[in-house]
Formats: C-alpha cells, sequence, structure tokens
C-alpha cells in the first residue's frame, strides 16, 4: 500500500510539490487539490518534473478544483489521472499513510 | 501502540502553530504512542543551537523543543540533504538527533500508522 | 491617511462624582503587600511568587502544603522555568513520573496532594499561569 501525498498550493505559491516529489517512494500517489491543481497545467512551471516523476508515481488532481479554477481538460498534462471527490476517497482508502504538504 | 511521524518542514517563528503541534506531539507522546519527528526543508532550522530570541512578545519554540525529552520521543529525524543545502550539520543543533538520508525518507513515511505535517 | 475624529463618547461619564470608579480586582495580601490574582485565581505576575505567596495561594485554594506539595511545586517550576512550557494535565502525570518515579507519577497520588485537577493547582500554587486545557 503506498502513501497519498496532498498537495493543495500552487507550484507558484509554495515549494511544497517540488519538496514532495524529492521524498516520494516508488508505488507512491499524489492527488493536486485546491490551489495545488494549478501545477497539474500543461503551462506549469513544474510540468517536466512531473512528468519525469510518473515512472515512479501516479498522479491525480480533483477534477471540481480544476473546474472552479477553469482549467479545461485539454490544459492539464498528459498522464495526469482526473478524480472525482469519490475518486479522492478512494484513494484516501487505497492508500497508507496520508500525508499533506502544507 | 500506533507509530506516528510529525513532519516539520517550515522554519521557528511563523506564529503559534508550531508551539501548538508540539503541545500535541507532547500529549500523544504522553498517551504511550510511539513518537517520531521528521525535520525536512527549512523545518532543520527549528532545531538550529543558540537561538536567543529577545523580543518580549515573541514565544521561542526552542525551549520547548527540549521538553521532548521528557515525554519520551523516539527519535528526531533530520534529513542529511536538508542540513548540507543549509550549511548546518547534527553538530549544529541543540539536541540529538539521527541524520536520514533523502532516498530513505520514503521507507520512513511509509512504515508510520499516521503522519502529521506540522 | 486620515483619522477618525469621532468624538469619544465615554469621556465625560469621567467627571461624574457619583459613580464609583474604583473596580475591585482580586488579588491577596501576603506579608503587607498586594499579590495581584487573575479572575482564576493565578499571579498575574509570576515574579510575584515566594514561598509565602505560595501558602497563601494554597490557603486559598484550602490546601494545607507538606513537604509532598513542595516537592511538585518545585519540580513544575522547575519545569517550566526550563522549558517554558505548561503541561496539560496527562503531561503533568508523565513528567512528575519522568523525574520522581512510578510511585509519584501517576494520578491517584497527585490527586490526593491537589484535589479537583492536580496541574491546575500545582501550577496556581507554584505561581505560574494557567495551564492548557483548564477550566
Amino acid at each position: 500500500m503506498g502513501v497519498l501525498h496532498l498537495i493543495n498550493r500552487s507550484p507558484g505559491e509554495t515549494q511544497a510539490l517540488g519538496q514532495c516529489l524529492d521524498r516520494v517512494g516508488a508505488g507512491d500517489s499524489i492527488l493536486l487539490l485546491e490551489s495545488g491543481v494549478y501545477a497539474a497545467m500543461k503551462s506549469s512551471i513544474i510540468a517536466v518534473r512531473l512528468t519525469e516523476s510518473m515512472a515512479k508515481v501516479s498522479i491525480h488532481a480533483l477534477a471540481p478544483d480544476l473546474a472552479a479554477r477553469g482549467i479545461a481538460t485539454e490544459e492539464v498534462l498528459e498522464g495526469i489521472e482526473l478524480v472525482s471527490y469519490e475518486g479522492f476517497v478512494n484513494l484516501s482508502i487505497s492508500h497508507h499513510p496520508i500525508l499533506s504538504w502544507n | 501502540m500506533k507509530k506516528f511521524l510529525f513532519v516539520m518542514r517550515h522554519p521557528p517563528y511563523q506564529g503559534i502553530g508550531i508551539l501548538e503541534n508540539l503541545d500535541m506531539i507532547m500529549t500523544v507522546a504522553a498517551f504511550d504512542q510511539c513518537v517520531n519527528i521528521l525535520f525536512l526543508d527549512d523545518g532543520v532550522f527549528l532545531l538550529k543551537a543558540n537561538q536567543t530570541p529577545d523580543h518580549p512578545h515573541v514565544k521561542p519554540s526552542s525551549p520547548v523543543f527540549a521538553a521532548l525529552a521528557m515525554y519520551d520521543v523516539e527519535t528526531l529525524w533530520v534529513e542529511q540533504e536538508s542540513l548540507s543545502e543549509r550549511g548546518l550539520s547534527l553538530s549544529k543543533l541543540m539536541l540529538p538527533a539521527q541524520s536520514i538520508n533523502r532516498a530513505e525518507i520514503a521507507n520512513l513515511i511509509a512504515e508510520a500508522d499516521i503522519v502529521v505535517n506540522c | 491617511m486620515s483619522f477618525d475624529s469621532t468624538p469619544c463618547h465615554w469621556d465625560w461619564m469621567w467627571l461624574r462624582a457619583d459613580i464609583e470608579w474604583t473596580v475591585s480586582v482580586p488579588h491577596l495580601i501576603v506579608e503587607g503587600s498586594v499579590v495581584e490574582l487573575t479572575d482564576s485565581g493565578f499571579l498575574v505576575n509570576t515574579s510575584d511568587w515566594n514561598e509565602s505567596v505560595a501558602q497563601a495561594l494554597a490557603q486559598a485554594s484550602h490546601i494545607g502544603l507538606t513537604d509532598e506539595h513542595w516537592e511538585i511545586i518545585h519540580l513544575i517550576r522547575q519545569y517550566y522555568f526550563n522549558y517554558l512550557h505548561l503541561p496539560n494535565a496527562r503531561m503533568f502525570v508523565k513528567l512528575v513520573q519522568k523525574s520522581l518515579g512510578e510511585d509519584k507519577g501517576n494520578s491517584r497520588y497527585l490527586h490526593s496532594l491537589f484535589p479537583n485537577s492536580a496541574v491546575r493547582f500545582a501550577c496556581l500554587i507554584a505561581g505560574l499561569p494557567k495551564p492548557p486545557g483548564c477550566l
């Protein structure tokens, strides 16, 4: 069972995502939510690193938070899985422990 | 008994959050749980030796860290890379701590029952 | 930047002689000096503390001090001034255990010395602020 890492701040605001990527383990998952979803954009400053990390971890973004910020599916990096609130719950159940990088 | 891991990534003097977190940590430890603390990134500055705040309205966290010894906190883990990136080493910290490499962090997190971001 | 110059409506009240303006604050008189207390009976100034003040604080809490009480009072003062920290009830038991052993580091013993809330009355008599989690 991998660890679920939660990122809720944008990469322009804090280094939380980069710092998280430095320490993730193989098989872990990262969920981008709230302002954290800005990292999921193709144009985000951390896009290259995020794509590189996909060999090791799976990256998810919370769809309602993308929609709330006007981020369309085609603007999202390839390889990022969009999840609903229900998907968020499922990720929480299938991972252990959960660490949020505020 | 649960294995708790508290992760500290922020420097000192950013409000009273750190003191509240220390109270939480000491309470958990006082309930005989297994408590470890991991210091990453600027969080390693929390343990820097010789902090001498003289502002009357700033409640320092450094003396409170020393009180952790009263509650059988297992280990203070400090990431080696976070230390060296900031020109620090274990000998420049105010408390005995254990260094851990970045590559080993994922395991430390995965082994915990409960991880708390501080 | 401009400042709002609304007149203070309370000003006039100070001129009225028919109102009793002396507010009574909780206090103790120990050896002829006034020692100010908070509404909950704790010292306002930690530096006012000495052993006579402790006796008076204990008396006000209906606790007669014995050597066993003093041992705990000195311990909690040492802890507070070392670490600038106040324990909650659970931590208090633990730190007494760590310093004085299992015989004294248990709630039954501590409650026999300081009934109702051990950490509250230990801190109160030791002249420290009110510990967290105390009503």
